[in-house]
């Protein structure tokens, strides 16, 4: 038989259910995998022992009609687990161990999931590399010293190498579709107010949203199915009817309406990207998909209205981590020097970076000419989608402007590190779902990806063409588990 | 002449060398809400719980976790809006206001900047010369934080959570005030509505109504504003007069000697009875105010405010305007009696079960002279008056059906105290009946003046002064049960 931990989510169910595996022995496995895979640094916090009990809790009393039928799921660090360390990847949350649980993990262990570990991310989300996080860089293992993407590049490498069978990350501006591409692996970050983001450490909330990161398209529809809920916790979750999303999933895209945005294709963008979005075009017509130019016109705006919004929330969100209820404290001379000193102490150059962008444009005297601006520009790019929409179901565009680059590479120019985000970031602005599927490779042989996004709460369709693409398409990621000895 | 001018209304004034000056004053209140529930948590509102006992995640601000409106205290807050006769906004917004502090968990409050709940309305105001009417700029909704406690451990400060979260309304006035005395009664009034509506329970020893005064003086007469100056967080009506008093003068001072009023934030020491400089305006906290991105815009329908408008009980205006009309009681006689939603309560019950034969002018003698009198000598609240409105209205009937005269109802007020007994009881028990037999009143009489001849017959010769002596030995005799009006109506037609 096939290695267990090269199963994807929907086959493992399925041996799960039929009995051919047990939930301990799977769960043996990826713990087995994981431990011979520290050099990737994908992990913060293990949960080997308690997942391994807990998986021979389910194989005693299995109940098969759960979703995910005591399968080990490791997730981003930036979910709270209860009474399992939650780090956000900061120092400052370094010891912090919460006493609740978030509702996308609760919904996940309801349907018979069980925590493996927690995963390596950027601080706080903040970043495209991975390379911010106060628990050092992880291993892309599609090559040495290559970045995983950011910011939940933990969560990519774990899937990549087969350490999880599936997991979820976040995603602000492009950190669930980025790293999917730079691994060769599926990223999903559903509509703003699908995924409840209570117990989900905030970066910027009117843009953060957690979603399903897999090895294929029907591994994230289930997944999805599972994550997706209304919770009158969280104010900004809406309640509307949400799919059977992995029973719906369908490849049949005859006739829909695909638009090709003229805005992404950006000055200096290279080749490889250029012909992988062609051939993309090509995939999708012969998935039956009709093709429509279409025009965003704002689009060379969002990334500066993001790194206006983004940071102007997080230097609020994070006001909160001043040493005086939980995690990192400094001792000071007073009040005031303790803060600067847990705060100096406890948070990375990025993170400050953030804060301090975010401080100033909050100021008084600027607020009108950057976060207010920022604020309408906002809502002009999510008018650039509405008008998209009265012609066309989803829209195809690259998922990142370059493939995975070497650590270290960029990590002292912010400017080219925010690039990254370019193709993503006006996704989360306009609040809209948006997948990232593997679609080819570049002269180096790293994994490039497509994004498609879609209607707000029609993940469906954006799922059916991703589905439809990726059998057109056949991506097979080739790794060599160079890592182990 | 330097000093205060001597007044008899509530006018204040300064003057100094030859210039008179006056005084503006705009308020900000910060009254609690009455709720079981935060603002933005279910945790409890309770006052005078052990520190730190009624504080959720969300209240301490741990990570992940949001704020989820409490629709209670919006509910709440409409009706303080409509009781201040102001607009309801159908669309407010909840911002950040950022700064550092221990008991400030989350890094930010919760408030309302640019688009409050309420808007603009206005309150009346009872005063000497007449009415006053004071503009309401908006009311808005925050958070209130935790309290630093400093004097309980020597090298630590420490912090309770408890009122973190806690909802409160801020209620701006428009810059109408000018005196001392119209503070108080401002506050007074406001208390009053909010009281009657349910909506903040007004008590300032609690906490629940506080306010920044804010503070500017100019030539009498002058229509430009002075510069100002804010006092924060002043808790009792007293110290908030005396604030103003100290503030006032100094700014006058500093005027007179030439100098500018800087534009700050003070505080007002209650030991030392003054006001001094907590930060300058260049030392301002930029708050960065944005809207908060966990909750969405308030949107507020006309069938939701109308709804609430339909559960708003009769305000203190339009309750005095009907007491006024409907049982003929004196504007002053009315304006006391409404002040507070308990008084009201109390006077309509004594009116109802008085029944038909009701003596409104006994009703308010009775009320306002001898029961506040024990109310306030014992420092009890009106709804825990010893005597119970039923009994008070008995007491009375029997006064004005002629049972017990004034004085003897008196005596048996003070028995009734024991236990809120029926006075119908101890004029029973005690044989307190008024004597208004005739016949016998007139045995009584005849044997007094036959017993005091003399002295009767100086009266007829003129000394009218002698009646007096006539009804005190009537009532003397009688044990002072004898109905006054007979015995006045016999002696005259005896002497």
């Amino acid at each position: 038989m096939t290695d267990i931990t090269s199963l994807s989510l929907f086959e493992l169910i399925k041996n799960i259910k039929e009995k051919k595996i047990s939930s301990n022995e799977a769960t043996k496995s990826f713990v087995d995998r994981s431990e011979k895979s520290k050099k990737l640094n994908a992990y913060v916090t293990e949960n080997f022992e308690n997942c391994l009990k807990l998986s021979k809790e389910f194989d005693n009393k299995p109940n098969y009609d759960l979703k995910l039928p005591g399968i080990p799921i490791a997730v981003k660090d930036l979910f709270c687990t209860n009474e399992v360390r939650t780090t956000a990847g900061s120092n400052i949350l370094n010891n912090f161990v919460p006493s609740y649980e978030s509702t996308i993990t609760q919904n996940i262990w309801n349907e018979g999931g069980i925590l493996l570990g927690k995963l390596n991310c950027d601080e706080f989300a903040m970043g495209s590399s991975n390379e911010t996080s106060f628990f050092g860089n992880v291993q892309n293992p599609i090559a040495k010293d290559l970045v995983p993407g950011g910011s939940s590049g933990g969560s990519s490498s774990a899937l990549a190498a087969n350490l999880t069978p599936v997991t979820i990350g976040t995603d602000t501006g492009g950190s669930i579709r980025q790293p999917a591409s730079f691994t060769g692996t599926v990223g999903l970050k559903p509509t703003y107010g699908s995924c409840s983001r209570y117990g989900i450490v905030a970066f910027a909330s009117s843009l953060d949203q957690a979603g399903p990161m897999s090895k294929n398209v029907k591994d994230s529809s289930i997944l999805l199915e599972v994550i997706s809920s209304f919770d009158k916790k969280d104010s900004t979750s809406i309640d509307f009817k949400r799919n059977n999303y992995s029973s719906e999933l369908t490849r049949n895209i005859k006739g829909i309406k695909i638009g090709i945005p003229k805005e992404y294709r950006v000055d200096g963008m290279p080749d490889e990207i250029e012909n992988l979005w062609k051939k993309g075009i090509e995939y999708a017509k012969d998935c039956g998909a009709e093709i429509i130019d279409i025009s965003l016109p704002h689009t060379s705006y969002a990334l500066p209205t993001y790194y206006i919004v983004a940071p102007a929330e997080a230097s609020s969100n994070l006001a909160r981590y001043d040493g005086v209820k939980y995690g990192l404290r400094s001792s000071g001379e007073s009040l005031i020097d303790m803060y600067e000193k847990t705060r100096s102490e406890g948070f990375g150059e990025e993170v400050k970076r953030r804060i301090m962008i975010g401080t100033y444009v909050l100021s008084s005297g600027y607020y009108d000419a950057y976060y207010l601006k920022a604020q309408k520009v906002r809502q002009l790019i999510k008018k650039d989608f509405d008008e998209a929409y009265n012609k066309v179901d989803a829209i195809l565009t690259p998922s990142t402007p370059s493939s995975a680059f070497k650590i270290g590479e960029k990590s002292n120019d912010p400017v080219s590190m925010y690039l990254n985000d370019i193709f993503t970031v006006p996704v989360n602005l306009a609040g809209l779902p948006g997948i990232s599927i593997p679609a080819g490779r570049d002269k180096n042989n790293y994994p490039l990806g497509l994004q498609i996004i879609g209607k707000p709460f029609d993940e469906q369709t954006v799922l059916n063409i991703a589905y439809s693409m990726e059998e057109k398409i056949n991506y097979k990621n080739n790794i060599s588990d160079w890592w182990m000895e | 002449m330097d000093g205060i001018m001597s007044k008899n209304n509530s006018e204040y004034l300064i003057e100094r060398n030859d210039n008179i000056y006056e005084v503006v004053i705009g308020l900000e209140v910060h009254a609690q809400v009455t709720s079981n529930s935060k603002l933005f948590s279910s945790s409890s509102t309770k006052f005078g719980a052990e520190p730190n006992t009624q504080v959720s995640l969300v209240d301490a601000a741990f990570p992940g976790m949001l704020p989820v409106i409490n629709e209670y205290c919006i509910k709440q807050a409409i009706k303080t809006g409509i009781g201040l006769k102001a607009k309801i906004n159908n669309k407010s917004v909840f911002d950040r206001k950022n700064y550092f502090y221990a008991d400030l968990p989350q890094g930010y409050q919760i408030s309302q900047y640019k688009y409050p709940i309420v808007g603009e309305g206005n309150v009346i105001l009872d005063m000497p010369e007449g009415q006053k009417q004071v503009g309401i700029e908006r009311l808005h909704l925050e958070q209130d934080a935790g309290k630093s406690i400093h004097d309980v451990d020597p090298s630590n400060t420490l912090v309770d959570l408890n009122r973190s979260g806690v909802a409160l309304m801020e209620i701006v006035s428009k810059p109408d005030l000018r005196s001392p005395d119209e503070v108080n009664a401002y506050i007074k009034k406001l208390r009053s509505i909010m009281r009657y509506l349910g909506t903040c329970d007004g008590n300032m020893q609690e906490g629940s109504l506080r306010a920044d005064v804010n503070v500017s003086v100019r030539i009498k007469g002058s229509t430009d504003l002075g510069t100002r100056c804010e006092i924060k967080n002043v808790n009792s009506i007293k110290f908030m007069q005396m604030a103003i008093i100290y503030e006032a003068n100094r700014q006058v001072d500093l005027i007179e000697e030439g100098e500018e009023i800087d534009q700050e934030t003070r505080l007002f020491d209650t030991k030392k009875n003054e006001t001094r400089s907590m930060r300058s305006k260049e030392d301002a906290h930029d708050y960065r105010y944005f809207p908060d991105p966990d909750l969405l815009p308030l949107e507020i329908t006309d069938e939701f405010i109308d709804q609430l408008k339909s559960e708003i009980p009769e305000l203190p205006d339009d309750k005095k305007k009907r007491f006024i009309d409907e049982f003929k009681i004196s504007p002053y006689e009315a304006t006391i009696l409404v002040s507070d939603i308990d008084t009201a309560k109390y006077f309509e019950e004594v009116v109802a079960k008085m029944g038909k034969n009701r003596d409104m002018k006994l009703a308010v003698n009775w009320i306002t002279g001898e029961l506040f009198a024990v109310l306030n000598n014992k420092n009890i609240e009106i709804a825990h008056s010893p005597i119970s409105a039923k009994n008070l209205a008995k007491l009375i009937n029997l006064i004005k059906n002629g049972t017990i005269s004034g004085k003897i109802a008196k005596t048996i007020f003070e028995l009734m105290m024991d236990g809120d007994i029926d006075p119908q009881i101890i004029v029973e028990e005690k044989g307190l009946k008024q004597q208004s037999d005739p016949k016998a009143l007139e045995a009584l009489i005849d044997k007094i003046i036959n017993d005091n001849r003399e002295k009767a017959i100086e009266y007829k010769q003129g000394k009218e002064k002698l009646f007096g002596f006539f009804v005190g030995q009537a009532m003397k005799a009688s044990g002072g049960k004898a109905n006054p009006q007979l015995i006045n109506e016999i002696l005259k037609r005896k002497l």
